[in-house]
């Protein structure tokens, strides 16, 4: 087995790290709004630092092997065990998670939303980043399932609590999407775990034996996966609940949820999915693919369709997952290294998104695009970032957004063998039609948000001159690394995709080339 | 005459092996205490009642664990129809267990009511006995004792509250529909014993085995038998006495009820499905996966529409035997005997330590609320956060989140189902899918109410929680994180549990 196991305390300190701050936070007494902060601020600081170190202690040549195995026994009669390891696909995601969950709480330490209650708050931020990072370094379906299922709660509050006006709609929405999701995924685990002998729930071992099991099999077993990573990721037509969700959730919600939960799903399908069931993946592969597109061009149709500014955010991510899953339905590591490249560009540039939307609220107390305007003259760099990250997301070639959505599109050139050609060359067309609705929808909202003269502030309540200050301090620190990455990974796009390359090689191995 | 002497001469006394017996004899022995105490302390000293009932159970759990580090692992007395086996040791064990944290739950209510508390120590640890006895029964006749000796005195302790209407209408319907299904069953149980010629359990199940045959009123038998513990496990359509009953009694007595009762008629349904009825898989597979499928569906629709928590608990508690049930119903096939009695364990066990805690945290608001509504939860979390997070823990436990208990249980019941890799085992897996989904509706509509929701009143006064009941919250909250994060702990158990004598294939 091609496992690394040095270092392998690294991943669990650096995953549980944040429970020991939640711990932390629940013994504190409630008033002590400061110290709570400092407490979850120092917690996100040394959960990144120990990711940063097993960054550096990673093994760049050898990124198609899992590292930092730790193998424990954790429910041995249900031949289930406490499996984790990272290689080239999941580092990238597992720093991400870290690295936003930090910014989050640094843009929190201000921006902490109604009604308060920071302890509970950054209390179900720590859990959610356990949450996330888990699912990222797990090896085992079922400890996978454990951390993809921990992240519901902290979300389901997040929304629920601090969420805008229709929050408790769109938080029992959330939930019960995903949730129908995971049992029917919990339901496939077992049925591939009883069809591979019943041996292990360990991915490696069921990579290796998973392409033995009869193809109808196979396909049923995909399609329960399928529906549990679908809603998550979310595609057509499992996403009514993402334009609710993320219009509702608190800004940090929204930027949790965008930049990190959506690639639960997505990631589901490149660690779980298409490896262990290639006869399936291959079947599916046209239909994922033709969803994908709809997808796409649904999500950018709805764009052009939404007056509010989060909401429009949120159907644009509709699109761009849209180009992710049609990357990975080529099956080819080429439009799977997009996917992946695409994943965590749409996190940073999202994220981002979601970020400015969050301050914008905060500035105008509405999000209606009708209302906003003009912010170039009244906020000259909050206007300036806007534009930079629409055009990020717009795939501008020389930021991190092109190099996920242009390789996604040629990659449907040329799709797996088995594949069938002519299909994914009509995805092709479609989708780079696709981007040309992107720019149309993110040019168009940037034009009414940022250009004109702005609106007259009675025409919105509250609000006053003297509130449309330009960006804080706390908001430059939580947003520089994420525009920094953006611009760096565009330049340089080989950072990620030498790390991404050989893991990515190495999972599609069973395609056969 | 001369024929009766004869008997008479031949008659030995049994061997009784008093090590086996001693849980039993140690409650007892402690309720007998309970009784004589109660007739000489005074009024103002009663509270000591609920102290000797706490000792007597956490003094019964001694020979418990005593005999499951003994070497002879199983215990047969008279012929076989009283066994001490692993599985008996282990439900022994979740009765007394749960049994404790009910008296938890007890002291401080009771205290404040207008209860013959004396009595109802009595009646509780008496209802224990009957459950004790019942995991050792391996007998159609001492099932039927055992099963009223816990039936009668939950009777009336469900009509407890005697100048409450409710209480006392809550203590007819069960009494009345548990009557019922007690004759039902016996009419099965003789019919049983007209085909089998004996009444132990083991004979009835090798009847089968030797002659391959099976003729229609052993099936009427089964389907009998099964019917009965249907009612005792309120599986739908036997239901009905269900909501009302958890809604009348006082609240401890409904977390005894829908907890340890229940527990008990699973635990007999467990042992006659596998060692009186192995064979009979055809007739009770199909009953058993259409009572399970309807228990959860039913329990869970009706669950979402009620707007107080013990009758949305009392629903919950349905659909949850639906799930304790789904099993059961691959249990017959080759190789599925074994996982499934692992998952109808675990899940009593988890089930039991989450659902107690639900009944603690609705007794401690209520102390302050004297409300049964769910609305009253609203904004519960502002005021006092511990029960808030506490309940939401035990909510989502019994939506099968992970980490939580709830969802290993889940997980191994479909596990089983999966396993038994038959349709019907697939069927009823999508069935349970949907339905655990669904349940999130009316568990997430509490969790809404305490986080989202304003105060109703305005009254933000903090709940002061009575010592024993905080005991009560760390035990079953501790007991649900467990379980969900280190699942091994209570599969452990569950594994355990060997039925001796059951013909699994």
């Amino acid at each position: 087995m091609n496992m690394l196991q040095e270092n392998n305390w690294l991943l669990s300190v650096g995953t549980f790290l944040p429970m020991f701050g939640v711990v932390v936070l629940m013994l504190m007494p409630k008033a002590q709004d400061q110290a709570v902060k400092n407490v979850a601020l120092i917690t996100s600081i040394a959960t990144l630092a120990v990711g940063i170190y097993t960054a550096f202690k990673f093994d760049f040549d050898q990124a198609e092997k899992l590292q930092f195995v730790a193998d424990a026994q954790w429910i041995s009669v249900i031949k289930s065990s406490y499996l984790i390891g990272v290689d080239g696909i999941s580092l990238p995601l597992y720093l991400l998670s870290m690295i936003i969950t930090l910014l989050v709480v640094i843009y929190s330490l201000d921006h902490v939303p109604n009604p308060g209650k920071p302890k509970a708050f950054f209390a179900l931020l720590l859990v959610l980043q356990t949450g996330m990072a888990g699912t990222f370094i797990a090896q085992d379906l079922i400890l996978f399932f454990v951390f993809f299922e921990l992240v519901l709660l902290p979300m389901f509050f997040l929304i629920g609590v601090w969420g805008g006006e229709q929050r408790q709609y769109a938080s029992i929405k959330f939930f019960l999407y995903t949730m129908f999701g995971s049992a029917l995924m919990l339901v496939a685990f077992l049925a591939l775990f009883f069809k591979t002998g019943a041996e292990s729930f360990s991915i490696p071992y069921l990579i290796e034996n998973g392409g033995s099991i009869a193809k109808n099999v196979q396909i049923w077993i995909f399609a329960g996966m399928f529906v549990g990573f679908a809603v998550k990721v979310p595609m057509f037509p499992f996403h009514t609940w993402l334009p609710d969700a993320h219009t509702q959730a608190p800004t940090q919600g929204s930027v949790i949820l965008a930049a990190i939960l959506l690639k639960l799903g997505t990631y589901g399908f490149v660690r779980i999915a298409l490896p262990v069931l290639p006869d399936a993946a291959r079947e599916w592969a046209p239909y994922i693919g033709g969803l994908a597109v709809i997808g796409i061009i649904y999500g950018a149709l709805g764009c052009l369709a939404q007056t509010d500014m989060k909401r429009l955010i949120a159907f644009s991510s509709v699109a761009h997952m849209g180009f992710v899953m049609l990357g990975i339905s080529t099956l080819t590591s080429f439009g799977v290294n997009a996917a992946m490249f695409g994943m965590v560009a749409h996190g940073l540039i999202t994220g981002m998104l979601f970020f400015i939307a969050g301050s914008v609220k905060e500035r105008y107390h509405t999000l209606e695009i009708s209302k906003l305007g003009g912010m170039l003259t009244t906020m000259p760099r909050l206007g300036w970032i806007f534009g930079f990250c629409a055009m990020a997301s717009l795939g501008l070639p020389g930021l991190a957004g092109f190099w996920g959505e242009f390789p996604a599109i040629l990659s449907a050139y040329n799709p797996a063998e088995g594949l069938n050609q002519t299909v994914f060359r009509v995805f092709m067309v479609i989708a780079a039609l696709g981007t040309v609705l992107a720019a149309g929808y993110l040019l168009w909202m940037f034009q009414r948000i940022a250009f004109g003269t702005a609106k007259d502030s009675s025409s919105h309540g509250h609000s006053s001159s003297d509130e449309l200050h330009d960006v804080t301090t706390f908001e430059w620190i939580a947003w520089t690394p994420l525009l920094l990455g953006i611009l760096v990974l565009g330049i340089l796009p080989n950072l990620l995709f030498s790390v991404l390359d050989p893991a990515v090689q190495a999972t599609l191995s069973v395609f056969g080339g | 005459m001369q024929h009766l002497n004869i008997l008479a001469a031949q008659w030995v006394a049994p061997t009784i092996d008093y090590f086996g017996l001693a849980p039993e004899l140690v409650l007892a022995g402690g309720l007998c205490i309970v009784l004589l105490v109660d007739l000489f302390i005074d009024e103002r000293k009663k509270w000591l009642l609920s102290v000797i009932s706490s000792f007597t159970l956490l003094a019964a759990m001694v020979p418990v664990l005593m005999l499951g580090l003994s070497e002879t692992s199983v215990r047969s007395m008279f012929d076989g129809r009283y066994v001490v086996d692993n599985f008996s040791l282990v439900v022994k064990s979740l009765f007394l267990l749960a049994g404790y944290v009910v008296v938890l739950l007890s002291s401080s209510h009771i205290e404040q009511g207008e209860y013959w508390r004396g009595e109802y120590w009595f009646l509780l640890l008496t209802s224990l006995l009957g459950m004790l006895m019942m995991a050792s029964s391996r007998d159609l006749v001492s099932i039927f004792v055992a099963l009223e000796f816990l039936s009668i005195p939950a009777y009336m302790l469900a009509a407890w509250r005697k100048r409450d209407p409710k209480s006392n209408e809550a203590g007819v319907k069960y009494f009345m529909l548990g009557v019922f299904a007690s004759a039902v069953m016996l009419y099965g149980m003789s019919l049983m014993y007209g085909v089998a010629n004996s009444t132990l359990l083991t004979d009835i199940g090798a009847k089968v085995a030797a002659t391959g045959e099976f003729s229609a009123v052993h099936a009427l038998a089964v389907v009998f038998v099964i019917v009965g513990f249907a009612f005792k496990v309120s599986a739908v359509p036997f239901h009905t006495w269900a909501p009302d009953t958890y809604e009348g009694a006082p609240t401890p007595v409904t977390a005894f009820l829908s907890v340890a009762s229940k527990a008990a008629g699973f635990v007999a349904l467990v042992v006659l499905l596998y060692t009186a009825f192995p064979l009979a898989q055809d007739v009770w597979q199909p009953l058993i996966w259409v009572l399970s499928a309807l228990t959860m569906t039913v329990g869970n629709v009706l669950a979402l529409k009620q707007h107080n928590i013990v009758r949305m608990i009392a629903y919950s508690s349905i659909s949850q035997g639906g799930f304790v049930l789904m099993p059961l119903a691959v249990a017959g096939l080759v190789g599925s005997g074994s996982t499934a009695l692992r998952a109808v364990v675990l899940y009593m066990i988890v089930y039991a330590a989450t659902n107690l805690g639900v009944f603690a945290i609705i007794l401690a608001v209520s102390n302050k609320t004297r409300s049964g509504e769910i609305s009253s939860y609203g904004g519960l979390f502002s005021y006092a956060p511990t029960l808030g997070v506490l309940m939401t823990i035990f909510l989502a436990s019994l939506a099968g989140i992970p980490p939580l208990g709830g969802w290993i249980a889940k997980f191994v019941a479909f596990q089983s189902l999966i396993q038994s890799q038959s349709n019907w085992g697939y069927a009823l897996a999508l069935v349970g899918a949907v339905n655990s989904v669904i349940a999130f509706g009316y568990y997430g509509n509490v969790m809404r109410e305490i986080w989202m929701r304003p105060v109703p009143d305005g009254d933000v006064t903090t709940i002061s929680v009575p010592g024993s009941l905080r005991l009560a919250l760390a035990i079953t909250a501790g007991a649900t994180l467990l379980f969900g994060v280190l699942p091994g702990v209570g599969l452990h158990f569950a594994d355990l549990a060997e039925i001796a004598g059951a013909i699994t294939r």
